[in-house]
């Protein structure tokens, strides 16, 4: 007797909670949609295809194109050079390293990513953006000329979407590293024997054993990293040099994201320039779902 | 073709664990040769000892000579990668590539000796499934996952994965504790057909399986916890199982010990 009404208490309570989540999610997006309605109501341009911002004027012209175009670029830079670096890494520590070398890289690794994002913006501009300059103006020099987008037009290089996907790589290292070590630290050892005993090289059982099984992994921890760049803040807002245009000379300063853009406008803006920031913010969570959508289909295909 | 594995003086340690000591063994070939005796006496470890994969577990080393007929397979020069394509093991669990298909797990080592020719390949993943009395039952679904196959279809597969690559010796590490007496039936029937064309080693727990496949049978034993495996005495099967000239050998088969 004590038990069912334990067990219908227990129920209620989970239930309840459940609830709970749900009207609050129900509520934000309540909030925001009511919000940001007006603002684009009173948008004189096109919203999607639109690249400046300017949404307190008395015909307020704003769009997002710029900043789309900012965050995917700059988050699509990330993840092109963070990936490969945290397979690696994670490989080496699972499957190379000897024990106490691992546990030591492991505990690195899990390090940087308690890192507050700030701190990573105030490194970024203080110290990384010269090197990043230098780095800039010597790619430009050698391949500017056939890859357009390492040419800057202005001959400058400073706080440009180039150096912000460099910070965000190594803002979104450490948790892609730390998924896919746990990911392939769970390989079983037999697969790994399997291949040894058929006269596979060190580097032959990885390709045949560990990559493949860790694939999902890698595509979930890659979307994980990814989302995160997609929605960092408070360093790309001190990185970049903003400019709300899309231009592919991704080395030259400017660019603009959507996170950054919030929060760098949110202070000065006005009613319209608010729901304008809070319609913005809808778009960049619109993307972050496709993206996770994406991910997930990818997962979920078979192997074969 | 088949080799004769020559083992002289061999000693096997995990680190500072003395695990088998002084082993000295000559297995023939074109013979089925089962390592018998209690759990943790070394016989693993010692199967592990001929195809160099003992040395993949950290700290794990090996000294003494092991001769595949006339090659030292553990002087300086020898590379253990060589040494496994022809030295090929099957394990206790069955463990195909769970990422590949029924066609890859068995293609994989064939691909790894830099095989691609698809004509090569299709004629040696079917001669090899049908050595392995796998074919008629995959026949029609190579592209499905080897993981998708029964527990005793799954161990046939790895028997094919292994001979696929045409080796010297099959090493078998119990390769049927896992499976059901149906499965353990055809398992051993294959050892029987295979050791026309190859040097079969088995480790089993099971005497009565050591009785019906091999030709040769050697124990191993430990005289107590901590102390390192050896090896007793190794002669025929019947020889062993009839008339054994050790008396731990015939405690153990009567089953007063172990």
């Amino acid at each position: 007797m004590t038990t069912r009404t334990a067990d219908r208490a227990f129920r209620l309570t989970t239930q309840a909670a459940a609830g709970v989540v749900l009207v609050v999610v129900l509520a934000i997006g309540a909030f925001l949609v009511n919000r940001a309605v007006p603002a684009l109501r009173a948008d004189t341009a096109n919203f999607l295809t639109e690249t400046s911002w300017f949404p307190d004027q008395a015909k307020p012209v704003f769009g997002i194109a710029a900043l789309a175009f900012g965050t995917l670029v700059s988050s699509m830079l990330a993840l092109l050079l963070a990936v490969p670096v945290a397979v690696g890494t994670a490989l080496f520590v699972a499957h190379y390293a000897p024990r106490r070398l691992a546990r030591l890289l492991g505990f690195l690794v899990d390090l940087l990513a308690a890192v507050p994002s700030v701190v990573y913006g105030l490194w970024g501009l203080y110290f990384l953006k010269t090197h990043v300059n230098d780095v800039a103006g010597w790619l430009d020099r050698h391949f500017g000329s056939v890859l357009t987008p390492l040419h800057s037009s202005t001959g400058t290089y400073g706080g440009s979407l180039f150096l912000a996907g460099i910070v965000l790589a190594i803002m979104i290292l450490p948790i892609i590293s730390a998924i896919v070590r746990e990911v392939f630290l769970q390989v079983p050892r037999a697969n790994i024997e399997a291949a040894l005993a058929l006269g596979a090289t060190r580097w032959e059982a990885m390709r045949l054993a560990v990559l493949p099984y860790g694939r999902p992994g890698i595509v979930s921890a890659s979307m994980l990293g990814l989302g995160r760049a997609l929605g960092e803040t408070i360093a790309v807002a001190l990185l970049l040099s903003t400019s709300y245009d899309i231009s592919w000379h991704i080395t030259q300063p400017g660019g603009a994201t959507f996170a950054a853009n919030i929060a760098l406008k949110f202070n000065e803006a006005g009613g319209t320039g608010r729901g304008a920031l809070i319609a913005s913010g809808l778009v960049l969570f619109v993307i972050t779902l496709l993206v996770n959508g994406v991910a997930r289909a990818v997962v979920r295909r078979p192997t074969l | 073709m088949a080799k004769r594995i020559d083992v002289s003086g061999l000693d096997a340690y995990y680190g500072k664990v003395h695990a088998v000591a002084d082993v000295s063994l000559t297995i023939e070939p074109r013979s089925v040769t089962a390592l018998i005796g209690p759990s943790g006496c070394g016989k693993s470890t010692f199967l592990r000892t001929l195809n160099r994969m003992h040395e993949v577990i950290p700290g794990a080393r090996v000294s003494g000579k092991v001769r595949l007929d006339e090659l030292d397979i553990y002087a300086p020069d020898v590379d253990p990668v060589d040494v496994r394509r022809t030295v090929g093991m099957v394990f206790q669990r069955p463990n195909p590539f769970p990422t590949m298909s029924i066609y890859d797990n068995v293609a994989a080592g064939l691909k790894l000796s830099g095989v691609r020719r698809k004509s090569v390949l299709d004629e040696a993943v079917e001669r090899s499934l049908r050595s392995a009395n796998l074919w008629v039952e995959v026949r029609s679904r190579l592209n499905k996952p080897g993981a998708s196959l029964s527990g005793g279809q799954q161990q046939r597969l790895c028997i094919a994965r292994a001979i696929a690559v045409e080796p010297d010796v099959l090493l078998m590490d119990e390769p049927c504790s896992a499976l059901d007496p149906i499965s353990t039936i055809a398992i051993e029937d294959l050892m029987v057909e295979l050791k026309e064309r190859y040097t079969i080693v088995i480790v089993t727990h099971n005497m009565q399986q050591a009785a019906r496949v091999s030709d040769v049978t050697a124990f191993f034993t430990i005289s107590a916890p901590g102390e390192p495996g050896r090896l007793v005495e190794a002669d025929t099967t019947r020889k062993i199982f009839s008339n054994p000239a050790e008396k731990a050998t015939e405690d153990y088969i009567t089953g007063r010990f172990g």
